[in-house]
């Protein structure tokens, strides 16, 4: 299921270094062509249909089509996800529409803990941050 | 037209590329959910002037198999004992699995859940009525003595879509940004000039610019994932990127160690998964959450037949366990098609019903069923919308309804991998405690424990998540957390090794030369033909993927065959490999993303070659459902229940393989 760019809402992230799609891409596929200022799939047959890309695209310009070899044509599956949660729509080929939405986050972006500057006790036993009386096997 | 005699990527590759030096003290690479544990824990036990940096060839947000996000953690101990995890890993893996290893992760894994959930991970709860709440409706944390909704015994369900994000957020945090590279490839590890058997370095190259990138380092973590796209897939077309394990892991993690000397283990191991047939979702909440049960083409609920008793009680003791280990669920389902009475359904309209009939029975009105079949509805459409969007399409373009239709299910192409339901990857030592046997052994491959845990028998390198061996299912969860004693362990030895100075065997120009080869015999060739993918002097890694991907489907027990091979077959395919390793030297590459490409492909052939080694070395049949020989058509307990360790000498370029004894630690009577 390979996304794909609708040309009249991808402004190629305003000419930037790199586009949102490019640098989320975990498979190396999403390329900005620079004539046009479009970016495009170099690789569909190699999508994994993660839809990072579909996510994280500031002009919501990034769709995904079934894969040609085995998805009939006319559903579509899209995402609006949020700081806290994401609604999907789900197109059916026959034209039902389903719509479903689930949380992603309970804390604020950039909020997760990383325990900056603790440190753990001995580098001479097998205790983690955080732990202590590890058990063995009985 | 022009003529298609042009690179086709946008960023193109030129002959001489920058070079870029680092000298860090350890080197993470990898970005996924062990990179992330590691890079989480290695502050809080290194010395502030101690350089680490993390190399990742995507970028952390979005990097991994969890990428996409999952709907479930399918490793959280809680209150059980685990003793009893050990148990349920090892008759998974049918017997042969590293015990030491398996424990370990099972003492630290629910850590790293905690950790998830207090950045912010949202966890299902089972509130006061035993009714399943989302991660985000009020209610005690696990660490406050909260109540996760189970499926199985070991799993618990969240609300996953952000699960990687969550994760790589405190891991750039903690490691700082600045130490974080991303969209750069590591593709060979570098043994030092002077020690022996030392890891000193590592090489790769950026794929956003021409960069050739050399790190010399004291300690180094790779945990680069399994290896995808191996044997040819179902769907030749398109739909191969619709792999069922993350398109982009390319046995890396096995081949780079590999190459440098550290010792392989259960290379045989594979995984190959039945899922729903195409999308590849998930079936592991329709079994355990939804409780549906598999059915054949002729409407039979087929797994709970005398005739099934009858063939699982020739796999004893891993047959009698009252959850059939993965690889003979596939081998009952294998039965079936190869009988004709495929194909085999999971029966999600009998499931979803069962659940609303129950309801009705326990008085429930109708209003009510409906806003209960609403909840319902929407969990099973999350299971797939968390972590198998593909999944979901599918089923959007066939008009699938699960609450009025089956859904076929099918095993998939075979996968490498140490994490999930499978044990393929890398010998490590496990925890220098005195409960880990001593085994009596000048070789470290045949030892449990050298003095680091998780350390390959390479001094200072060190592996987690898919690349530790013989001790499967660990998931995303029990991942982290051995990247977060991996990382502990790298600050152990580089401490006690304070005096250790990197310096590497090859110059630069000579990493620079092989790492660009592919770009230079491009440059060279591509005048001699009006079309750049066809030319006598070079080959293109597309098409040398599809030729690996032939030789192993045909002859090393791939879905052609329903995974039968032989001895014969597999040293046909043997031959066939070591040609393809000889023509991926005449690789070519015209942009960097197809550089990327074929140096995924050089790592790809030479896992998939370790495979089919150890295949060739053990026997027996060892995992019925995953492969067969013909020839060893058993599992042969009293001949093979031991490791199979294989190790290839950098100096001498020869592999050895050679069976390892295989302990119990954990009691085996009862044996579950």
């Amino acid at each position: 299921m390979p996304s794909y760019v609708d040309p009249s809402k991808c402004d190629g992230c305003k000419g930037g270094d790199k586009t949102a799609c490019m640098y989320i891409c975990p498979n190396d596929l999403m390329v900005l062509e620079k004539t046009e200022m479009r970016a495009y799939n170099q690789e569909p047959d190699a999508c994994w249909e993660c839809y990072s890309c579909v996510k994280i695209c500031p002009q919501g310009a990034i769709f995904v089509r079934g894969y040609d070899d085995f998805v009939p044509m006319g559903g579509q599956v899209h995402p609006m996800r949020s700081a806290d949660s994401i609604m999907w729509t789900v197109k059916f080929r026959n034209g039902n529409i389903k719509r479903f939405k689930f949380p992603v986050r309970t804390t604020a972006e950039g909020a997760a803990n990383a325990y900056v500057g603790q440190k753990g006790a001995s580098l001479d036993d097998e205790c983690l941050l955080l732990e202590g009386n590890l058990p063995t096997p009985k | 037209m022009a003529l298609p005699n042009k690179p086709k990527g946008e960023i193109l590759a030129v002959a001489d590329p920058q070079v870029v030096e680092h000298d860090v003290d350890i080197l993470i690479v990898g970005g996924g959910m062990a990179a992330c544990g590691a890079a989480f824990e290695v502050k809080k036990w290194a010395p502030d002037d101690m350089k680490i940096v993390l190399v990742d060839k995507a970028a952390l947000e979005r990097s991994g198999a969890v990428a996409q996000g999952l709907s479930a953690i399918n490793t959280y101990i809680g209150s059980n004992p685990i003793e009893s995890y050990v148990k349920m890993v090892r008759n998974d893996l049918m017997g042969v699995v590293r015990e030491d290893l398996i424990y370990d992760c099972g003492r630290h894994v629910d850590e790293s859940v905690k950790l998830f959930e207090e950045w912010g991970l949202p966890i299902w709860k089972k509130d006061a009525d035993g009714e399943n709440l989302d991660g985000a409706k009020p209610a005690p944390t696990l660490r406050e003595g909260g109540n996760p909704v189970r499926t199985g015994k070991w799993q618990i369900m969240i609300n996953g879509e952000s699960y990687k994000c969550v994760v790589a957020e405190p891991a750039k945090t903690a490691l700082g940004a600045d130490n974080i590279i991303e969209r750069v490839f590591i593709v060979k590890l570098l043994l030092d000039k002077n020690k022996a058997n030392q890891i000193a370095g590592a090489v790769g190259f950026s794929v956003r610019e021409n960069a050739v990138h050399i790190f010399r380092c004291k300690a180094c973590l790779v945990a680069c994932g399994g290896a995808v796209n191996i044997f040819r897939p179902r769907s030749t077309g398109e739909g191969k990127g619709r792999a069922w394990y993350p398109v982009w892991n390319a046995g890396s993690t096995y081949t780079m160690c590999a190459q440098v000397g550290a010792t392989l283990t259960m290379m045989e191991n594979r995984f190959t998964p039945a899922r729903f047939k195409d999308g590849y979702g998930p079936v592991g909440a329709w079994f355990l959450l939804f409780k549906a049960k598999v059915q054949n083409g002729l409407g039979e609920f087929y797994a709970n037949s005398d005739a099934v008793k009858d063939e699982l009680s020739k796999f004893m003791p891993y047959g009698q366990s009252p959850v059939t280990p993965t690889c003979l669920r596939n081998h009952l389902m294998l039965n079936e098609l190869k009988a004709g009475r495929g194909p085999i359904y999971m029966a999600t309209d009998v499931a979803l019903n069962a659940f609303l009939e129950d309801r009705r029975a326990k008085g429930m009105d109708e209003k009510e069923v409906k806003k209960f079949w609403k909840h319902l509805e929407s969990e099973a459409w999350e299971d797939f919308l968390d972590m198998s969007v593909g999944q979901a399409g599918l089923w959007a373009g066939m008009d699938i309804e699960p609450e009025k239709v089956g859904s076929e299910i099918m095993p998939t192409e075979p996968y490498m991998l140490g994490s999930h339901s499978g044990c393929c990857g890398i010998w490590t030592s496990g925890p220098e405690e005195s409960w880990v046997p001593d085994i009596q052994n000048p070789s470290r491959a045949h030892k449990y424990k050298w003095g680091y845990n998780r350390m390959t028998t390479v001094d200072g390198l060190f592996t987690a998540g898919d690349g530790v061996g013989a001790s499967g299912h660990k998931f995303s969860s029990g991942s982290h957390a051995e990247g977060r004693i991996a990382a502990k362990q790298m600050v152990k030895f580089c401490r006690d090794n304070a005096s250790f100075k990197p310096e590497l065997k090859q110059s630069a120009k000579e990493l620079v030369d092989e790492i660009y080869a592919p770009v230079r015999r491009y440059i060279e060739f591509a005048g001699a033909s009006t079309a750049a993918d066809v030319n006598p002097n070079y080959c293109k890694p597309a098409g040398l993927m599809m030729r690996l991907m032939k030789a192993t489907d045909e002859y090393g027990g791939g879905v052609a065959t329903y995974y039968m091979t032989s001895g014969k077959l597999l040293n046909i395919c043997l031959d066939l490999l070591r040609l393809l390793r000889e023509d991926a030297e005449k690789m070519a590459a015209g942009d960097l993303h197809e550089l990327l490409r074929c140096w995924e492909n050089y790592h790809r052939i030479w896992c998939v070659e370790a495979h089919i080694r150890h295949i060739e070395f053990r026997k027996e049949s060892r995992y019925p459902g995953f492969y067969y020989r013909s020839d060893y058509p058993t599992c042969d307990d009293e001949n093979w229940k031991c490791f199979v360790n294989s190790t290839f000498n950098p100096e001498t370029k020869e592999w050895k393989c050679e069976k390892v004894e295989c302990v119990n630690i954990i009691e085996t009577d009862p044996w579950l």
